[in-house]
Protein backbone atom coordinates (compact mmCIF):
# COMPACT_ATOMS: atom_id res chain seq x y z
CA UNK A 1 0.00 0.00 0.00
CA UNK A 2 1.48 3.26 -1.09
CA UNK A 3 1.90 5.97 1.46
CA UNK A 4 -0.59 8.71 0.84
CA UNK A 5 0.89 12.17 0.89
CA UNK A 6 -0.83 15.49 0.72
CA UNK A 7 0.12 18.10 -1.77
CA UNK A 8 2.06 20.99 -0.30
CA UNK A 9 1.93 24.45 -1.78
CA UNK A 10 5.24 26.21 -1.37
CA UNK A 11 5.70 29.89 -2.00
CA UNK A 12 9.08 30.85 -3.44
CA UNK A 13 9.92 34.48 -3.64
CA UNK A 14 9.60 37.36 -4.33
CA UNK A 15 12.46 37.62 -1.87
CA UNK A 16 14.60 34.62 -2.61
CA UNK A 17 18.31 34.81 -3.35
CA UNK A 18 17.91 32.60 -6.41
CA UNK A 19 14.89 34.06 -8.14
CA UNK A 20 17.08 36.61 -9.98
CA UNK A 21 14.99 39.51 -8.94
CA UNK A 22 11.44 39.50 -7.77
CA UNK A 23 9.80 36.48 -9.37
CA UNK A 24 7.30 34.65 -7.20
CA UNK A 25 6.66 30.99 -7.87
CA UNK A 26 3.81 29.02 -6.38
CA UNK A 27 5.21 25.50 -6.35
CA UNK A 28 2.89 22.57 -5.73
CA UNK A 29 4.81 19.69 -4.23
CA UNK A 30 3.98 16.10 -3.56
CA UNK A 31 6.64 14.96 -1.21
CA UNK A 32 9.76 16.22 -2.87
CA UNK A 33 8.42 16.12 -6.40
CA UNK A 34 7.20 19.18 -8.22
CA UNK A 35 3.64 18.76 -9.44
CA UNK A 36 3.11 22.23 -10.80
CA UNK A 37 4.71 25.65 -10.87
CA UNK A 38 2.82 28.89 -11.34
CA UNK A 39 4.99 31.95 -11.79
CA UNK A 40 3.55 35.16 -10.40
CA UNK A 41 4.97 38.17 -12.17
CA UNK A 42 4.43 41.90 -12.06
CA UNK A 43 6.52 42.78 -9.04
CA UNK A 44 8.75 44.93 -11.23
CA UNK A 45 6.20 46.31 -13.65
CA UNK A 46 7.58 49.74 -14.47
CA UNK A 47 5.09 50.75 -17.19
CA UNK A 48 7.83 51.72 -19.66
CA UNK A 49 5.61 51.08 -22.65
CA UNK A 50 3.16 53.67 -21.37
CA UNK A 51 5.94 56.08 -20.39
CA UNK A 52 7.43 55.93 -23.88
CA UNK A 53 4.20 57.38 -25.24
CA UNK A 54 5.06 60.58 -23.38
CA UNK A 55 8.76 60.65 -24.31
CA UNK A 56 10.49 61.65 -27.51
CA UNK A 57 12.40 58.91 -29.28
CA UNK A 58 15.75 60.02 -27.87
CA UNK A 59 14.32 60.20 -24.35
CA UNK A 60 12.89 56.71 -24.79
CA UNK A 61 16.40 55.29 -25.20
CA UNK A 62 17.26 55.92 -21.58
CA UNK A 63 13.98 54.32 -20.59
CA UNK A 64 14.75 51.28 -22.73
CA UNK A 65 18.03 50.92 -20.80
CA UNK A 66 16.38 50.90 -17.43
CA UNK A 67 12.87 49.67 -17.93
CA UNK A 68 13.68 46.63 -20.03
CA UNK A 69 16.35 43.99 -19.68
CA UNK A 70 18.91 45.87 -17.57
CA UNK A 71 21.62 43.26 -17.99
CA UNK A 72 21.82 44.03 -21.70
CA UNK A 73 21.04 47.72 -21.98
CA UNK A 74 22.63 48.11 -25.41
CA UNK A 75 20.50 45.28 -26.82
CA UNK A 76 17.40 47.19 -25.72
CA UNK A 77 18.66 50.38 -27.33
CA UNK A 78 19.29 48.46 -30.51
CA UNK A 79 15.81 46.93 -30.46
CA UNK A 80 14.13 50.30 -30.03
CA UNK A 81 16.34 52.09 -32.52
CA UNK A 82 15.93 49.42 -35.13
CA UNK A 83 12.22 50.09 -35.08
CA UNK A 84 12.73 53.85 -35.11
CA UNK A 85 15.26 53.73 -37.94
CA UNK A 86 13.20 51.31 -40.01
CA UNK A 87 10.10 53.44 -39.74
CA UNK A 88 11.95 56.71 -40.25
CA UNK A 89 14.13 55.26 -43.02
CA UNK A 90 17.24 56.59 -41.29
CA UNK A 91 20.55 55.41 -42.72
CA UNK A 92 23.39 54.90 -40.29
CA UNK A 93 27.03 55.37 -41.36
CA UNK A 94 29.07 52.22 -41.87
CA UNK A 95 31.42 52.91 -38.98
CA UNK A 96 28.50 53.32 -36.61
CA UNK A 97 27.07 50.00 -37.74
CA UNK A 98 30.35 48.23 -37.06
CA UNK A 99 30.65 49.92 -33.68
CA UNK A 100 27.12 48.86 -32.82
CA UNK A 101 27.77 45.26 -33.79
CA UNK A 102 30.92 45.20 -31.68
CA UNK A 103 29.25 46.74 -28.65
CA UNK A 104 26.28 44.41 -28.91
CA UNK A 105 28.58 41.42 -28.77
CA UNK A 106 30.46 42.84 -25.80
CA UNK A 107 27.08 43.33 -24.18
CA UNK A 108 26.23 39.70 -24.86
CA UNK A 109 29.44 38.61 -23.14
CA UNK A 110 28.73 40.83 -20.12
CA UNK A 111 25.16 39.59 -19.85
CA UNK A 112 26.08 35.92 -20.16
CA UNK A 113 28.79 36.40 -17.54
CA UNK A 114 26.26 37.70 -15.04
CA UNK A 115 24.03 34.77 -15.87
CA UNK A 116 26.83 32.25 -15.40
CA UNK A 117 27.97 33.81 -12.15
CA UNK A 118 24.55 33.98 -10.55
CA UNK A 119 23.60 30.54 -11.77
CA UNK A 120 26.82 29.26 -10.27
CA UNK A 121 25.80 30.67 -6.90
CA UNK A 122 22.35 29.13 -7.28
CA UNK A 123 23.73 25.64 -7.68
CA UNK A 124 26.41 26.09 -5.07
CA UNK A 125 29.57 27.28 -6.83
CA UNK A 126 30.57 30.70 -5.49
CA UNK A 127 33.90 30.66 -7.31
CA UNK A 128 32.14 31.02 -10.65
CA UNK A 129 30.45 34.19 -9.48
CA UNK A 130 33.72 35.81 -8.45
CA UNK A 131 35.47 34.76 -11.65
CA UNK A 132 32.67 35.91 -13.92
CA UNK A 133 32.39 39.29 -12.29
CA UNK A 134 36.16 39.72 -12.58
CA UNK A 135 35.84 39.37 -16.37
CA UNK A 136 32.66 41.38 -16.48
CA UNK A 137 34.38 44.32 -14.85
CA UNK A 138 36.82 44.36 -17.74
CA UNK A 139 33.98 44.56 -20.25
CA UNK A 140 32.36 47.27 -18.15
CA UNK A 141 35.66 49.18 -18.17
CA UNK A 142 35.66 49.08 -21.95
CA UNK A 143 32.08 50.34 -21.99
CA UNK A 144 32.86 53.03 -19.48
CA UNK A 145 35.76 54.35 -21.53
CA UNK A 146 33.66 54.80 -24.63
CA UNK A 147 30.15 55.46 -23.31
CA UNK A 148 30.71 56.82 -19.81
CA UNK A 149 28.30 54.42 -18.15
CA UNK A 150 28.71 51.17 -16.30
CA UNK A 151 25.25 49.75 -16.67
CA UNK A 152 23.05 52.20 -18.56
CA UNK A 153 24.84 53.64 -21.55
CA UNK A 154 22.43 55.58 -23.80
CA UNK A 155 25.13 55.10 -26.40
CA UNK A 156 23.14 54.27 -29.52
CA UNK A 157 21.26 57.21 -30.98
CA UNK A 158 18.99 57.46 -33.99
CA UNK A 159 21.34 57.43 -36.96
CA UNK A 160 24.48 56.19 -35.24
CA UNK A 161 26.24 56.20 -31.91
CA UNK A 162 26.79 59.03 -29.47
CA UNK A 163 30.56 59.23 -29.48
CA UNK A 164 33.52 57.63 -31.19
CA UNK A 165 35.70 55.24 -29.28
CA UNK A 166 38.77 56.79 -27.61
CA UNK A 167 42.34 56.20 -28.76
CA UNK A 168 43.79 52.86 -27.82
CA UNK A 169 40.36 51.39 -27.16
CA UNK A 170 40.64 48.79 -29.90
CA UNK A 171 43.92 47.49 -28.53
CA UNK A 172 42.33 47.11 -25.12
CA UNK A 173 39.38 45.33 -26.68
CA UNK A 174 41.69 42.90 -28.45
CA UNK A 175 43.67 42.38 -25.26
CA UNK A 176 40.44 41.54 -23.51
CA UNK A 177 39.54 39.05 -26.25
CA UNK A 178 42.90 37.28 -25.88
CA UNK A 179 42.52 37.16 -22.12
CA UNK A 180 38.88 36.14 -22.18
CA UNK A 181 39.41 33.14 -24.45
CA UNK A 182 41.79 31.70 -21.87
CA UNK A 183 39.34 32.48 -19.09
CA UNK A 184 36.65 30.55 -20.94
CA UNK A 185 38.94 27.53 -20.90
CA UNK A 186 39.24 28.00 -17.15
CA UNK A 187 35.46 28.07 -16.78
CA UNK A 188 35.30 24.90 -18.81
CA UNK A 189 37.78 23.24 -16.51
CA UNK A 190 35.86 24.46 -13.50
CA UNK A 191 32.37 23.48 -14.62
CA UNK A 192 32.00 21.45 -17.79
CA UNK A 193 33.88 18.42 -16.54
CA UNK A 194 32.86 18.90 -12.93
CA UNK A 195 30.94 15.80 -11.76
CA UNK A 196 28.88 17.76 -9.21
CA UNK A 197 27.89 20.27 -11.86
CA UNK A 198 26.98 17.46 -14.25
CA UNK A 199 24.76 15.78 -11.70
CA UNK A 200 22.98 19.05 -11.00
CA UNK A 201 22.42 19.94 -14.66
CA UNK A 202 22.64 16.99 -17.07
CA UNK A 203 19.24 15.64 -17.99
CA UNK A 204 17.54 18.13 -15.64
CA UNK A 205 14.65 20.27 -16.82
CA UNK A 206 14.34 18.91 -20.32
CA UNK A 207 12.41 21.11 -22.72
CA UNK A 208 11.42 19.18 -25.86
CA UNK A 209 11.84 20.90 -29.17
CA UNK A 210 8.13 20.91 -30.01
CA UNK A 211 7.20 22.41 -26.65
CA UNK A 212 9.86 25.07 -27.02
CA UNK A 213 8.53 26.23 -30.36
CA UNK A 214 4.89 25.99 -29.29
CA UNK A 215 5.49 28.12 -26.23
CA UNK A 216 7.41 30.74 -28.16
CA UNK A 217 10.74 30.18 -26.46
CA UNK A 218 13.67 31.84 -28.16
CA UNK A 219 17.32 32.55 -27.73
CA UNK A 220 19.64 30.13 -25.95
CA UNK A 221 16.68 28.33 -24.34
CA UNK A 222 15.26 27.36 -27.72
CA UNK A 223 18.66 26.71 -29.28
CA UNK A 224 19.48 24.28 -26.49
CA UNK A 225 16.34 22.36 -27.48
CA UNK A 226 17.40 22.02 -31.08
CA UNK A 227 15.75 25.07 -32.62
CA UNK A 228 18.42 26.49 -34.90
CA UNK A 229 17.05 30.02 -34.99
CA UNK A 230 18.90 33.21 -34.35
CA UNK A 231 17.66 36.61 -35.49
CA UNK A 232 21.23 37.65 -36.23
CA UNK A 233 21.36 34.95 -38.92
CA UNK A 234 17.75 34.82 -40.02
CA UNK A 235 17.08 38.57 -40.27
CA UNK A 236 20.52 40.18 -40.11
CA UNK A 237 20.71 43.74 -38.87
CA UNK A 238 23.65 46.13 -38.61
CA UNK A 239 26.70 44.20 -39.84
CA UNK A 240 25.79 40.69 -38.77
CA UNK A 241 25.49 39.64 -42.40
CA UNK A 242 29.13 40.51 -42.99
CA UNK A 243 30.72 38.68 -40.08
CA UNK A 244 31.27 34.97 -39.76
CA UNK A 245 29.91 33.23 -36.73
CA UNK A 246 28.20 29.99 -35.84
CA UNK A 247 24.93 29.46 -34.04
CA UNK A 248 25.48 26.89 -31.32
CA UNK A 249 22.65 24.38 -31.21
CA UNK A 250 22.22 21.45 -28.84
CA UNK A 251 19.62 18.73 -29.05
CA UNK A 252 19.33 17.68 -25.39
CA UNK A 253 17.20 20.56 -24.11
CA UNK A 254 18.39 20.21 -20.53
CA UNK A 255 20.11 22.68 -18.19
CA UNK A 256 23.54 21.49 -19.29
CA UNK A 257 22.70 22.12 -22.94
CA UNK A 258 21.59 25.65 -22.12
CA UNK A 259 24.86 26.17 -20.31
CA UNK A 260 26.87 24.82 -23.24
CA UNK A 261 24.99 26.99 -25.73
CA UNK A 262 25.71 30.15 -23.77
CA UNK A 263 29.37 29.25 -23.29
CA UNK A 264 29.70 28.72 -27.03
CA UNK A 265 27.86 32.00 -27.70
CA UNK A 266 30.46 33.84 -25.66
CA UNK A 267 33.19 32.28 -27.81
CA UNK A 268 31.34 33.29 -30.95
CA UNK A 269 30.92 36.81 -29.59
CA UNK A 270 34.69 37.07 -29.16
CA UNK A 271 35.01 35.91 -32.74
CA UNK A 272 32.60 38.60 -33.96
CA UNK A 273 34.37 41.29 -31.93
CA UNK A 274 37.70 40.37 -33.53
CA UNK A 275 36.21 40.67 -37.00
CA UNK A 276 34.62 44.01 -36.12
CA UNK A 277 37.95 45.37 -34.88
CA UNK A 278 39.58 44.21 -38.08
CA UNK A 279 36.96 45.62 -40.42
CA UNK A 280 36.14 48.84 -38.55
CA UNK A 281 36.39 51.61 -41.16
CA UNK A 282 37.13 55.27 -40.45
CA UNK A 283 34.44 57.81 -41.08
CA UNK A 284 31.30 59.35 -39.69
CA UNK A 285 29.66 57.84 -36.64
CA UNK A 286 26.31 59.59 -36.72
CA UNK A 287 23.97 60.63 -39.47
CA UNK A 288 22.38 64.05 -39.32
CA UNK A 289 19.13 63.43 -37.51
CA UNK A 290 17.12 66.22 -35.89
CA UNK A 291 16.93 66.15 -32.10
CA UNK A 292 13.15 66.33 -32.16
CA UNK A 293 12.71 63.42 -34.45
CA UNK A 294 9.31 63.04 -36.10
CA UNK A 295 8.61 59.69 -37.65
CA UNK A 296 6.14 59.35 -40.52
CA UNK A 297 2.71 57.98 -39.78
CA UNK A 298 2.75 54.21 -39.77
CA UNK A 299 3.64 51.12 -37.84
CA UNK A 300 6.55 48.69 -37.83
CA UNK A 301 7.62 45.52 -36.08
CA UNK A 302 11.32 44.76 -35.89
CA UNK A 303 13.20 42.08 -34.09
CA UNK A 304 16.71 41.78 -32.73
CA UNK A 305 18.59 39.07 -30.92
CA UNK A 306 19.15 40.12 -27.33
CA UNK A 307 21.23 37.86 -25.06
CA UNK A 308 17.94 36.36 -23.88
CA UNK A 309 16.42 35.77 -27.27
CA UNK A 310 14.13 37.31 -29.82
CA UNK A 311 13.50 40.88 -28.70
CA UNK A 312 10.86 42.57 -30.81
CA UNK A 313 9.52 46.10 -30.80
CA UNK A 314 6.20 47.06 -32.33
CA UNK A 315 6.12 50.79 -32.90
CA UNK A 316 3.14 52.83 -34.02
CA UNK A 317 3.67 56.45 -34.95
CA UNK A 318 1.00 59.05 -35.63
CA UNK A 319 3.48 61.49 -37.05
CA UNK A 320 4.22 63.26 -33.79
CA UNK A 321 7.32 63.68 -31.69
CA UNK A 322 6.43 60.75 -29.49
CA UNK A 323 5.37 57.24 -30.42
CA UNK A 324 1.68 56.50 -30.39
CA UNK A 325 2.26 53.04 -28.99
CA UNK A 326 5.27 50.88 -28.23
CA UNK A 327 4.88 47.19 -27.57
CA UNK A 328 7.88 45.22 -26.50
CA UNK A 329 8.02 41.51 -27.16
CA UNK A 330 10.31 40.45 -24.35
CA UNK A 331 12.22 37.20 -24.70
CA UNK A 332 12.44 36.52 -20.98
CA UNK A 333 8.65 36.78 -20.73
CA UNK A 334 8.11 34.23 -23.48
CA UNK A 335 10.75 31.92 -22.08
CA UNK A 336 8.96 32.03 -18.75
CA UNK A 337 6.03 30.14 -20.29
CA UNK A 338 8.27 27.12 -20.59
CA UNK A 339 9.03 27.23 -16.87
CA UNK A 340 6.26 25.01 -15.58
CA UNK A 341 6.76 22.57 -18.49
CA UNK A 342 10.43 22.24 -17.59
CA UNK A 343 9.94 21.89 -13.85
CA UNK A 344 7.07 19.43 -13.72
CA UNK A 345 8.21 16.12 -12.30
CA UNK A 346 11.58 17.25 -10.99
CA UNK A 347 12.68 17.51 -7.39
CA UNK A 348 12.33 20.71 -5.43
CA UNK A 349 16.11 21.18 -5.44
CA UNK A 350 16.10 21.24 -9.23
CA UNK A 351 13.68 24.16 -9.32
CA UNK A 352 16.49 26.61 -8.69
CA UNK A 353 18.81 25.01 -11.24
CA UNK A 354 16.09 25.10 -13.92
CA UNK A 355 14.98 28.64 -13.14
CA UNK A 356 18.56 29.87 -13.31
CA UNK A 357 19.20 28.08 -16.58
CA UNK A 358 16.57 30.06 -18.52
CA UNK A 359 18.37 33.31 -17.63
CA UNK A 360 15.45 35.31 -16.42
CA UNK A 361 15.56 39.05 -15.91
CA UNK A 362 12.48 40.32 -14.23
CA UNK A 363 12.65 43.80 -15.72
CA UNK A 364 12.40 42.14 -19.12
CA UNK A 365 9.45 40.03 -18.00
CA UNK A 366 7.44 42.79 -16.36
CA UNK A 367 8.66 45.87 -18.24
CA UNK B 1 -4.00 46.93 -2.92
CA UNK B 2 -0.94 47.63 -0.77
CA UNK B 3 -1.49 47.87 2.92
CA UNK B 4 -1.32 51.40 4.22
CA UNK B 5 2.00 51.61 6.05
CA UNK B 6 1.77 52.59 9.68
CA UNK B 7 3.23 55.92 10.58
CA UNK B 8 6.89 55.68 11.45
CA UNK B 9 8.23 57.88 14.27
CA UNK B 10 11.02 60.25 13.28
CA UNK B 11 13.66 58.25 15.11
CA UNK B 12 12.99 55.47 12.64
CA UNK B 13 12.39 52.63 15.06
CA UNK B 14 9.55 50.16 14.74
CA UNK B 15 6.23 51.61 15.81
CA UNK B 16 3.68 50.14 18.12
CA UNK B 17 5.97 47.80 20.03
CA UNK B 18 4.17 46.02 22.88
CA UNK B 19 6.17 47.10 25.92
CA UNK B 20 4.98 44.31 28.24
CA UNK B 21 6.07 41.64 25.78
CA UNK B 22 9.38 43.33 25.28
CA UNK B 23 10.31 43.66 28.94
CA UNK B 24 9.75 39.96 29.50
CA UNK B 25 12.39 39.02 26.92
CA UNK B 26 15.14 41.61 27.22
CA UNK B 27 14.55 42.96 30.68
CA UNK B 28 17.81 41.76 32.37
CA UNK B 29 20.03 43.81 30.05
CA UNK B 30 17.80 46.82 30.16
CA UNK B 31 17.52 46.70 33.95
CA UNK B 32 21.32 46.47 34.20
CA UNK B 33 21.61 49.55 32.01
CA UNK B 34 19.20 51.40 34.29
CA UNK B 35 21.16 50.38 37.43
CA UNK B 36 24.55 51.27 35.98
CA UNK B 37 23.26 54.57 34.66
CA UNK B 38 22.10 55.52 38.17
CA UNK B 39 25.56 54.86 39.69
CA UNK B 40 28.00 57.77 40.02
CA UNK B 41 30.17 57.70 36.93
CA UNK B 42 27.93 55.03 35.46
CA UNK B 43 27.22 56.86 32.24
CA UNK B 44 30.93 56.91 31.47
CA UNK B 45 31.00 53.13 31.76
CA UNK B 46 27.90 52.85 29.61
CA UNK B 47 29.39 55.07 26.95
CA UNK B 48 32.51 52.94 26.85
CA UNK B 49 30.53 49.73 26.62
CA UNK B 50 28.36 51.23 23.91
CA UNK B 51 31.43 52.37 22.04
CA UNK B 52 32.82 48.83 21.96
CA UNK B 53 29.47 47.30 21.02
CA UNK B 54 28.89 49.88 18.31
CA UNK B 55 32.31 49.22 16.85
CA UNK B 56 31.38 45.58 16.57
CA UNK B 57 27.95 46.28 15.12
CA UNK B 58 29.23 48.76 12.59
CA UNK B 59 32.03 46.48 11.45
CA UNK B 60 29.81 43.51 10.71
CA UNK B 61 26.78 44.81 8.87
CA UNK B 62 24.92 41.91 7.32
CA UNK B 63 22.61 43.09 4.57
CA UNK B 64 19.74 41.10 3.20
CA UNK B 65 20.50 39.92 -0.32
CA UNK B 66 17.39 41.40 -1.86
CA UNK B 67 17.74 42.97 -5.27
CA UNK B 68 14.87 44.70 -6.99
CA UNK B 69 16.21 46.01 -10.28
CA UNK B 70 19.30 47.33 -12.03
CA UNK B 71 20.94 48.62 -8.84
CA UNK B 72 21.08 45.03 -7.63
CA UNK B 73 23.60 44.31 -10.38
CA UNK B 74 25.82 47.08 -9.07
CA UNK B 75 25.23 45.76 -5.56
CA UNK B 76 26.42 42.35 -6.77
CA UNK B 77 29.41 43.98 -8.44
CA UNK B 78 30.19 45.72 -5.16
CA UNK B 79 30.07 42.35 -3.43
CA UNK B 80 32.25 40.63 -6.04
CA UNK B 81 36.01 40.49 -6.22
CA UNK B 82 36.97 43.91 -7.51
CA UNK B 83 35.17 46.02 -4.93
CA UNK B 84 34.69 43.34 -2.31
CA UNK B 85 32.29 44.61 0.33
CA UNK B 86 33.48 41.78 2.58
CA UNK B 87 36.51 43.88 3.48
CA UNK B 88 34.40 46.23 5.55
CA UNK B 89 32.44 43.42 7.11
CA UNK B 90 29.43 43.50 4.79
CA UNK B 91 28.31 39.97 4.14
CA UNK B 92 25.08 39.19 2.33
CA UNK B 93 22.52 36.96 4.00
CA UNK B 94 19.63 35.18 2.37
CA UNK B 95 17.08 35.62 5.10
CA UNK B 96 15.82 38.73 6.90
CA UNK B 97 16.14 36.95 10.26
CA UNK B 98 19.92 37.09 10.04
CA UNK B 99 20.19 40.55 8.52
CA UNK B 100 20.52 43.91 10.18
CA UNK B 101 20.61 46.00 7.02
CA UNK B 102 18.38 46.06 3.98
CA UNK B 103 19.76 47.68 0.83
CA UNK B 104 16.75 48.62 -1.26
CA UNK B 105 18.43 48.31 -4.65
CA UNK B 106 16.20 49.43 -7.44
CA UNK B 107 12.72 50.65 -8.15
CA UNK B 108 9.99 49.35 -5.90
CA UNK B 109 6.56 48.90 -7.41
CA UNK B 110 3.32 49.35 -5.56
CA UNK B 111 2.91 45.57 -5.78
CA UNK B 112 6.15 44.84 -3.97
CA UNK B 113 5.88 47.62 -1.37
CA UNK B 114 4.04 45.50 1.24
CA UNK B 115 6.63 42.76 0.78
CA UNK B 116 9.54 45.13 1.37
CA UNK B 117 7.69 46.36 4.44
CA UNK B 118 7.22 42.80 5.70
CA UNK B 119 10.87 41.93 5.09
CA UNK B 120 11.87 44.98 7.09
CA UNK B 121 9.52 43.95 9.88
CA UNK B 122 10.99 40.45 9.92
CA UNK B 123 14.49 41.78 10.53
CA UNK B 124 15.58 41.84 14.18
CA UNK B 125 16.35 45.15 15.88
CA UNK B 126 18.57 47.14 15.58
CA UNK B 127 18.10 47.43 11.82
CA UNK B 128 19.04 49.90 9.15
CA UNK B 129 17.97 50.75 5.64
CA UNK B 130 20.06 52.02 2.72
CA UNK B 131 18.09 53.36 -0.20
CA UNK B 132 20.26 52.67 -3.21
CA UNK B 133 19.68 54.64 -6.38
CA UNK B 134 17.32 57.32 -7.53
CA UNK B 135 14.34 54.99 -7.95
CA UNK B 136 14.41 53.76 -4.38
CA UNK B 137 15.02 57.28 -3.14
CA UNK B 138 12.33 59.20 -4.98
CA UNK B 139 11.09 57.28 -8.01
CA UNK B 140 13.95 58.49 -10.18
CA UNK B 141 13.36 58.33 -13.92
CA UNK B 142 10.05 56.59 -13.25
CA UNK B 143 8.58 59.57 -11.40
CA UNK B 144 6.47 61.13 -14.13
CA UNK B 145 3.78 59.51 -16.29
CA UNK B 146 3.98 56.33 -14.31
CA UNK B 147 1.29 54.35 -12.57
CA UNK B 148 3.18 51.46 -11.02
CA UNK B 149 6.36 52.66 -9.32
CA UNK B 150 6.47 53.81 -5.73
CA UNK B 151 7.74 57.37 -5.40
CA UNK B 152 10.45 56.52 -2.93
CA UNK B 153 10.87 53.58 -0.60
CA UNK B 154 10.81 55.96 2.41
CA UNK B 155 7.05 56.06 2.06
CA UNK B 156 7.09 52.45 3.29
CA UNK B 157 10.12 51.96 5.52
CA UNK B 158 12.39 54.46 7.31
CA UNK B 159 15.65 55.08 5.45
CA UNK B 160 18.96 55.79 7.15
CA UNK B 161 21.22 56.52 4.18
CA UNK B 162 20.30 57.56 0.65
CA UNK B 163 22.79 56.71 -2.10
CA UNK B 164 22.21 58.79 -5.24
CA UNK B 165 22.91 57.62 -8.76
CA UNK B 166 21.24 55.76 -11.59
CA UNK B 167 22.60 53.26 -10.81
CA UNK B 168 25.14 54.30 -8.18
CA UNK B 169 28.62 53.02 -8.81
CA UNK B 170 29.88 50.40 -6.37
CA UNK B 171 32.10 53.09 -4.88
CA UNK B 172 28.99 55.13 -4.11
CA UNK B 173 27.44 52.17 -2.33
CA UNK B 174 30.69 51.91 -0.36
CA UNK B 175 30.34 55.52 0.67
CA UNK B 176 26.79 54.83 1.77
CA UNK B 177 27.83 51.88 3.92
CA UNK B 178 30.66 53.91 5.46
CA UNK B 179 28.24 56.74 6.26
CA UNK B 180 25.93 54.23 7.90
CA UNK B 181 28.85 52.91 9.95
CA UNK B 182 29.56 56.44 11.16
CA UNK B 183 25.94 56.77 12.16
CA UNK B 184 25.94 53.47 14.02
CA UNK B 185 29.09 54.36 15.92
CA UNK B 186 27.40 57.42 17.40
CA UNK B 187 24.29 55.60 18.57
CA UNK B 188 23.51 55.31 22.32
CA UNK B 189 21.66 52.12 21.54
CA UNK B 190 21.82 50.42 24.97
CA UNK B 191 20.33 53.43 26.67
CA UNK B 192 17.76 53.91 23.96
CA UNK B 193 16.68 50.30 24.41
CA UNK B 194 16.37 50.69 28.14
CA UNK B 195 14.54 53.99 27.78
CA UNK B 196 17.21 55.87 29.79
CA UNK B 197 17.80 59.50 28.88
CA UNK B 198 21.10 59.98 27.09
CA UNK B 199 23.54 62.57 28.44
CA UNK B 200 23.74 65.69 26.35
Amino acid sequence: MALRTEELILNMGPQHPSTHGVLRMVVTLEGENVVDVQPDIGYLHSSVEKMMEYRTYIQSISLADRGMDYLAALANEMALLRAVETLGKIETPTRAQWLRTMFLEFQRIASHLVWLGTWGIDIGATTVFLWCFREREKVIDLFEKSTGGRLHYVYFRPGGVYEDIPDGWLQQALAFCDDFEQRLVEYDELLTANPIFEVRTKGIGVLPRATATNLGASGPVARASGVAFDVRKAFPYEKYAEVEFDIPVREEGDCFARYMVRMEEMRQSVRIVRQCVEKLPPGEIRAKVPITLRLPKGEVYTRTESPRGDLGVYLVSDGGETPYRVKIRAPAFSNLFALSEMMRGWKVADVIAILGSIDIVLADVDR
Amino acid sequence: MPETPETVPPNGRAPGRDQSLRSSTVAPVDRLVEVVDALPGGSVILTTVEHVLNWGRASSLWPLSFGLACCAIEMMAAGAGRFDLDRIGVFFRGTPRQADLIIVAGRATIKIAPIVRRLWEQMPEPKYVISMGSCATCGGPFYYDNYSILKGIDTVIPVDVYVPGCPPRPEALYEGVLKLQEKIKKEPFLRRRAGVATPA
